[in-house]
């Protein structure tokens, strides 16, 4: 049996007319029944952890908002969507924007919010006229701002605005993207103060996930204990996984927490192009862990089996690679995408990655040493639980852990002899930076 | 020396009107500068310091204040870029589907370097981040749009149907 919350097989779903044909905005009457309390009490019984990232518990961080009603409260939804390898978030804008809708009004309903703002990447140009036009739709049907009062007959009403970023992978990151809706550069925030107690102009702020809050709508309709009976108990529910790299049908897919990886791979997104073996898994977008093709046997999808394998669910952003993969220049790229988005506030982060990504081009170029390689382990230590914003931890995780569990393709890069086709030998030798005895020549 | 030709900056009554209005949805006014940024570069094809200044004025700010977010986010171009802005994105899955391959196709067909025009103002490259499109790589941006599942072939054919547009 297949469950689908988000990914529904409805033509037209994301039509409001068909939407409310299936029960929409039906929810957010039966919310409005209930007390802001009664809400969040379900939401905790579901078990929903954030599809952020992070995997916190949506429950208990809505309950950390102050219950205060004279207070301006604000409730962000995380579009930004710029984690490499996760590409889900817009398919819920293109194929189930009143769904999101329908759980902002709930989620807002049960923090107490009278704004709240979709912060979508600015690159998502088509993504963010598809989300206004559902938008459009949904005040003129009278289900968002002051016309609900008359709609729903309850005083709660709130406004929905879409916010357009512009181009910077760290507004993801929570409080950058307050500073950013406050119109400032994309700067994560020092922690604590969290932002609900100190969050939008200072006022009581959650930040949450796009497919967190599409969610919501289908635990009020069929309860809490439903949710939390899906998938995996610690972890429950569907997730969108994204598939991409060497498959050959990449895609989203919609499957419960604890899905088998092989399942996801072989079954869903068709196998590996030429029957080729897996070398290499990033399991949740690039920040997270890679694993190594022989650690995929019997692991299932969800936070806790990851971790026990030493990664992390992440985004839900699968990359595969097949075994013809240059690990190196994968480890390159994704550091030279950390170092390109490091927002610059903190050393470590925006020195160590930049360091990195010179030792690893340095590798790639056939000039690098064995000492190169515990020197990356020693900077990536130096960068993770050292800064401000999670952004450290995510450059530092691929190198050490891709380095630690492939260690022999990295020694036998650094260890191969160094061959130099030249044809003034002497002339050439004395310029060379290379240590003379490193240096084989090649006779023929 | 070519001197660049400054442009007054101005908004329209309509511009000015729509600029209001996205003002009243947060807290404090400043919170539109993206938009204001936005439409800036949309009319004059990039941000100048007239731009800045312009913005800074209208919402009451320093230039300084706006020179900052202008230069943090990677979307506002303080140069002028081509009439078609090709940013192909070269991270992991794209790159595992041949972008690079791609990308080194586009520099010798338009025969210029990423980060650079065409002398005929046509085409600028640039190397992209994660677009969010990993599931259709590799992928390119063409001003707004993307084009994703490409191939060589396909991308020599886009090359001609925007030369020809
Ligand atoms: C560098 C960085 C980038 C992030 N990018 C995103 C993002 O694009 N989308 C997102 O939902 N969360 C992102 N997050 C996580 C958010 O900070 C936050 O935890 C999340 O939006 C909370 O939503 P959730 O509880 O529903 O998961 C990012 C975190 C960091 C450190
Ligand atoms: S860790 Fe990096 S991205 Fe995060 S605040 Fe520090 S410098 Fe900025
Ligand atoms: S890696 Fe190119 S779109 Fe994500």
């Amino acid at each position: 049996m297949s469950i689908k919350i988000l990914l529904k097989d409805i033509p037209d779903y994301h039509k409001i007319e068909i939407y409310r044909q299936h029960g929409g905005y039906e929810n957010i009457r039966k919310a409005l029944q209930k007390t802001p309390e009664e809400i969040i009490e379900e939401v905790k019984k579901s078990g929903l952890r954030g599809r952020g990232g992070a995997c916190f518990p949506t429950g208990l961080k809505w309950s950390f908002m102050p219950k205060d009603k004279n207070i301006p409260k604000f409730l962000c939804v995380n579009g930004d969507e710029s984690e490499p390898g996760s590409f889900k978030d817009r398919q819920i804008f293109e194929f189930n924007p009143h769904q999101l809708i329908e759980g902002i009004l709930i989620s807002a309903y049960a923090i107490g919010a009278q704004t709240s703002y979709i912060y979508i990447r600015g690159e998502y140009a088509k993504w963010i006229r598809l989300m206004q036009k559902a938008l459009d739709d949904a005040y003129e049907a009278g289900f968002v701002g002051e016309k609900m009062k008359e709609t729903f007959g309850t005083d709660f009403y709130t406004n929905i605005y879409i916010h357009r970023g512009a181009g910077a992978y760290i507004c993801g990151e929570e409080s950058a993207l307050m500073n950013s809706i406050e119109g400032k550069r994309g700067y994560p925030r020092v922690k604590p103060p969290f932002p609900a107690q100190y969050g939008l102009w200072g006022y009581p702020t959650t930040i949450n996930n796009v497919e967190t809050i599409a969610n919501i709508p289908a635990i009020i309709q069929n309860g809490g204990e439903w949710f939390a009976s899906i998938g995996e108990p610690k972890h429950p529910g569907t997730l969108l996984f994204g598939v991409s790299g060497h498959v050959n049908k990449p895609g989203v897919y919609e499957l419960p927490t604890g899905t088998l990886l092989t399942d996801i791979i072989y079954k869903y997104a068709g196998g590996v192009p030429g029957n080729k073996k897996i070398k290499c898994v990033i399991p949740g977008g690039t920040s997270m862990p890679p694993i190594r093709g022989d650690q995929i046997e019997g692991l299932k999808m969800d936070a806790e089996s990851l971790k026990q394998v030493g990664s992390a669910i992440g985004t839900g952003g699968i990359i595969v690679m097949d075994e013809d993969t240059d690990l190196v220049k994968v480890l390159a790229r994704i550091t030279k995408f950390y170092w390109h988005e490091s927002c610059g506030q903190c050393t470590p982060c925006r020195e160590g990655t930049g360091w990195m990504l010179k030792i690893l081009n340095r590798i790639l170029d056939g000039r690098g040493t064995s000492k190169d390689l515990d020197l990356l382990i020693d900077v990536a230590n130096n960068i993770e639980g050292h800064t401000i914003c999670a952004l450290g931890d995510a450059a530092a995780w691929p190198v050490k852990y891709m380095i630690e569990r492939f260690r022999d393709e990295f020694e036998a890069r650094v260890n191969r002899s160094i061959k130099i086709e030249i044809p003034n030998k002497v002339h050439s030798m004395r310029r060379t930076q290379v240590p003379l005895k490193e240096i084989k020549i090649n006779k023929d | 020396m070519k001197m660049e030709k400054i442009v007054e900056v101005q908004f329209s009554e309509q511009e000015l009107q729509t600029i209001e209005k996205l003002k009243s949805r947060y807290l404090k006014p400043d919170s539109v500068i993206l938009e204001v940024l936005y439409l800036l570069q949309e009319k004059y094809g990039y941000i100048t310091r007239e731009g800045m200044k312009y913005a800074a004025d209208l919402l009451g700010i320093s230039e300084e204040h706006v020179l900052g977010v202008v230069t943090f986010y990677t979307m506002f171009n303080t140069k002028p870029v081509g009439k078609y802005h090709l940013q192909v994105c070269t991270n992991v899955s794209c790159m595992l589907k041949g972008a690079y391959e791609l990308l080194k196709k586009l520099e010798s067909e338009l025969n210029i370097k990423k980060g650079e025009t065409t002398s005929d103002g046509l085409f600028t490259i640039s190397e992209v981040e994660c677009l969010g499109s990993c599931g259709t790589a590799p992928v390119i941006q063409v001003n707004q749009d993307y084009y994703e599942n490409l191939n060589e072939e396909k991308l020599l054919q886009l090359i001609n149907e925007l030369r020809n547009k």
